[in-house]
């Protein structure tokens, strides 16, 4: 199966027209796409508790 | 028409009676919810934090899942998986949905780690996880209801899942028509109305405050009268 055409997959950053990657660890079986999503959401978290919030105006 | 509508001589009930079912409803509708409560111009200075803006987040990407996806139904997929246009409303409701579930785990952590239950907020709390869990089948079933490849493989796998724990025979991710049904009607109907729930809620209890630190006086947890508040951001 092909998605999109060819040269729109060579524009592409990532090259996704292929198999995921996959890392293993005993049991637990995960692909590096989740991983990612998971470690950026949880970056985003942190950020979102460290960072300070800008203050609107009127704000006192 | 001026005459008060009433048998002659009917004496006028008081207003805590007055209007039947329909005015017990609104006073207790108001009651709960008066307008500065439900459309609060203020909010507590606690919520100055990032981390306050992830269910409003949650909230905007949900309204462009809906978008898209009513595109999607008037269009079908003739239209989706061939035309450009459908190609990107495909695109758009694939990614809200990808930032709607983001957004709504990031806003379970925080309230989670800020035991946002506290102060009466049980079933904000409670209503909110079953709308996730609500929200995970939509977007299981969405999968499903591709029309491509992707859906019959995940069809396949998922079938020996769920006829394993007993359920295939009333949920069969092998029918098509179940699961457009499912993922069309049946779970956006109930993530909505979850959805409004909640919100009401919030709005009814007011936004949990953080928990204390140590040594340091806690903001009252129950909701009322908001003492420190600050304008709405961009407000």
């Amino acid at each position: 199966m092909t998605i999109g055409s060819a040269s729109s997959l060579d524009a592409a950053p990532v090259d996704l027209n292929g198999p995921g990657h996959y890392l293993h660890w005993g049991v637990i079986q995960i692909s590096v796409a989740n991983l990612v999503v998971i470690a950026v959401m949880l970056l985003i978290f942190v950020l979102a508790i460290v960072l300070p919030f800008p203050k609107g105006r009127g704000r006192k | 028409m001026t005459e008060p509508i009433g048998t002659p001589g009917s004496v006028a009930a008081p207003e805590s009676e007055a209007g039947g079912w329909t005015g017990a409803v609104r006073r207790r509708a108001v009651a709960a919810l008066p307008p500065d409560k439900l459309l609060p111009d203020t909010q507590p200075a606690y919520m100055a934090s990032w981390i306050y803006v992830f269910g409003v987040l949650t909230l905007a990407a949900f309204v462009v899942v809906l978008a898209t996806g009513t595109a999607l139904a008037i269009e079908g997929p003739a239209w989706w998986h061939t035309s450009g246009f459908g190609h990107y409303v495909n695109s758009l409701h694939l990614w809200s949905v990808e930032l709607f579930m983001g957004f709504m785990v990031i806003h379970l952590w925080g309230k989670f780690f800020m035991a946002a239950w506290r102060g009466r907020r049980a079933l904000t709390w409670i209503t909110g996880a079953v709308a996730f869990l609500g929200s995970v089948g939509t977007a299981f079933t969405g999968y499903l209801v591709q029309q491509n490849f992707d859906s019959q493989w995940i069809a396949t796998q998922a079938k020996d899942g769920l006829n394993s724990v007993g359920i295939g025979a009333y949920f069969n991710v092998l029918n098509f028509g179940q699961m457009l049904m499912w993922h069309i009607v049946l779970l956006p109907a109930l993530v909505g109305v979850l959805v409004v729930l909640h919100l009401l809620m919030v709005r009814h209890r007011g936004i949990v405050p953080p928990l204390a630190r140590p040594g340091v006086a806690a903001e009252s947890a129950v909701a009322e009268p908001i003492e420190t508040s600050e304008p709405v951001a961009g407000s």
